[in-house]
């Protein structure tokens, strides 16, 4: 424990920025993982154990739409387009059997997709780690905001995910869609009744968050490396944001994953090795508190 | 038989016991003496965790805490002091046991699905802590310097054969037990609160109380597991409290079935064997594995034995 560290970290605006930069890219990146995750229980009462798997696959799907097109743009584009067609056949082949029966029934057909896409991955790209490489229209000096070091990639990417929030919120409360995807998070068979094709609605929820988690792949890939099972550790993180801010909820969603990522840009100063601990300890007390999460209703 | 179940169970125990420790006289095979010790160590690990999901509807998420104790309390005893090796296994066991109404306390209020991301909650905050107290779990890179395998009653568990002899006697008599937990009438008061919580509460049975008794059981028994593994590894680590090791017992559970006793066991002795085979033949036995366990869930749509069970009702117990 340091907190004389974090200490002198807050009494420099430099420092503050700088921390609070890298917590708000973990904390969006997150946010588009967890934001599928929650909108897939919140509709389909489905914990999406695999969740993690289309992250990856939208990073890979663009190294390789980068490596043969060389526009970055269209390498995000079609890692999103390629999760989303994969989220629909996830539901379709597999997730559509198995409604209604045991969690751990779901759990089981979302680990075997988890081990079956790990190896399919080092089949086709090899186990060893890729790096994508910052695209060249963002190799320019970092942007200096109060003495801290903000590149300018890293703007672009909160502001993209900013994006999606928004568009995400808005779609879900202004549209006909919208509308449609929260009744039938209240009641599906009801909706169902009202002439409501709900196969094609738990479809279309399961392309929206996969493709939301191929996205923040995608988008992730030029910060982070690629390598098989990286999917693991932000499905493991988007739980606790689902958790944390409330099953079935964005705001919470959004807010959890800033809280997150808040912990995680400083609690490495204060708390080096232990970061992970913290979220925990945060995931527990708010079960212990508040079990339906900040922004939750009771299940 | 009938009528005494309880003979049968200890009849059927002890078969098992007496093949299980004649192969070794009759054949020599390092690879299937490997393959029961580490058996033994996952069977009671996941046969424990099923007490909890298939008899009392308590989905935990965060088994491999207990299991994970069991070995860093069992190592930890062994290297820090001289008690004899089932002096220590007591006290590891006993630590997990409390460990377990430790966290049982906190978290057995929860309902369903909260219960299951509180267990993992904790679970993981272990983990963290057994990362980062490096002075004395040795963080990432495990409990090192061996376990001292002081002799008991003229046994050297150096020797593999004596370690399997003691895993296989440890193990049966530890599935024993539980057995005999399950079929008892708090058993049956488990599988009431499964059933229809409500009803059990009406009938007086204070439910956060039965919860609680089958967690700290579930962790201790976890947590025997745990030692086994620990003398198998010769030491602990970190992985053994990690995510994807309850992931394992609750395959384990759910590829066996969760409604019958063996069936754990069933599945355990299915991954391990999976695990075994297919690393021999391929470097990607997770292709062939996740393939075989999706045959399995959509094919059968329940664990081996309960399949069984419903496809030859009477004839399997």
């Amino acid at each position: 424990m340091d907190l004389d560290a974090l200490g002198a970290c807050l009494s420099t605006s430099a420092c503050v920025v700088t921390q609070a930069t890298s917590g708000l890219i973990v904390g969006m990146l997150l946010f588009l993982v967890a934001a599928g995750v929650t909108l897939i229980f919140g509709v389909l009462k489905v914990v999406n154990f695999a969740h993690g798997t289309f992250y990856m696959l939208g990073g890979y799907v663009a190294y390789s739409t980068l490596g043969l097109t060389d526009s970055y743009a269209l390498a995000v584009v079609c890692g999103a387009l390629a999760t989303a067609l994969g989220g629909v056949v996830f539901e379709r082949a597999l997730i559509s059997r198995v409604y209604g029966s045991n969690v751990l029934m779901q759990l089981l057909i979302c680990y075997a997709v988890v081990l079956i896409f790990d190896d399919l991955v080092k089949i086709i790209w090899g186990p060893e780690f890729h790096a994508m490489g910052m695209p060249p229209a963002f190799q320019v000096p970092p942007l200096y905001i109060a003495g801290g070091v903000v590149p300018p990639f890293y703007a672009v990417l909160v502001g993209i995910a900013a994006l999606i929030a928004l568009a995400l919120s808005l779609g879900l409360s202004m549209t006909r869609l919208g509308k449609t995807v929260r009744a039938a998070a209240v009641n599906a068979q009801m909706v169902s009744a009202l002439g409501v094709n709900t196969k094609l609605l738990f479809a279309i929820v399961f392309a929206i968050g996969g493709g939301l988690a191929g996205l923040a792949g995608a988008l992730a890939a030029p910060v982070r490396s690629l390598s098989p099972g990286m999917g693991f550790s932000i499905l493991i993180e988007s739980f606790i944001v689902t958790v944390i801010g409330g099953m079935g909820s964005i705001a919470g969603a959004l807010v959890a994953a800033l809280m997150i990522g808040m912990v995680r840009g400083f609690g490495t100063i204060a708390f080096p090795g232990f970061t992970d601990g913290l979220i925990y300890l945060m995931m527990i007390a708010v079960l212990l508190l508040r079990p339906q999460g900040l922004f939750g209703r009771r299940l | 038989m009938k009528g005494r179940p309880g003979l049968r169970d200890a009849a059927m125990a002890m078969l098992a016991l007496i093949v299980v420790l004649a192969i070794p006289l009759l054949h020599r095979s390092p690879a299937f003496e490997d393959f029961i010790i580490r058996l033994s160590a996952m069977a009671l690990f996941a046969t424990s965790l099923n007490l909890l999901v298939g008899n009392t509807g308590m989905v935990s998420f965060g088994h491999g805490l207990f299991y994970g104790l069991g070995a860093y309390a069992f190592a930890l005893t062994m290297q820090m002091t001289d008690l004899p090796l089932p002096a220590a296994a007591v006290v590891a066991v006993l630590v997990t046991a409390f460990g377990a109404l430790g966290v049982g306390a906190i978290c057995v209020r929860l309902s369903t699905d909260y219960f299951a991301f509180i267990t993992l909650a904790v679970q993981m905050l272990f983990y963290s802590i057994i990362i980062s107290w490096q002075s004395l779990t040795g963080g990432d890179q495990g409990l090192r310097g061996g376990i001292p395998r002081r002799e008991i009653f003229g046994y050297e568990l150096t020797s593999q054969l004596h370690l399997y002899q003691f895993c296989a006697v440890i193990a049966v008599f530890g599935l024993l037990t539980l057995r005999h937990i399950t079929a008892s009438p708090f058993g049956q008061t488990l599988r009431m609160i499964r059933d229809n919580e409500n009803r059990a509460s009406f009938l007086g049975i204070v439910l956060w109380r039965a919860r609680l008794i089958a967690f700290t059981i579930a962790g201790a028994f976890a947590g025997l597991g745990g030692v086994l593994a620990a003398l198998f590894v010769s030491g602990a680590y970190p992985e053994l409290a990690d995510w994807p090791n309850s992931g394992q017992a609750i395959f384990a559970v759910m590829l066996g079935g969760i409604n019958s006793f063996l069936g754990p066991v069933l599945g355990a002795m299915i991954l391990l064997a999976l695990n075994d085979v297919v690393t021999r033949f391929t470097e990607y036995h997770g292709l062939v594995l996740g393939l075989v366990i999706l045959a399995f869930a959509l094919g059968l749509r329940r664990g081996v034995l309960d399949f069984l069970r419903l496809a030859w009702p009477g004839h399997l117990k």
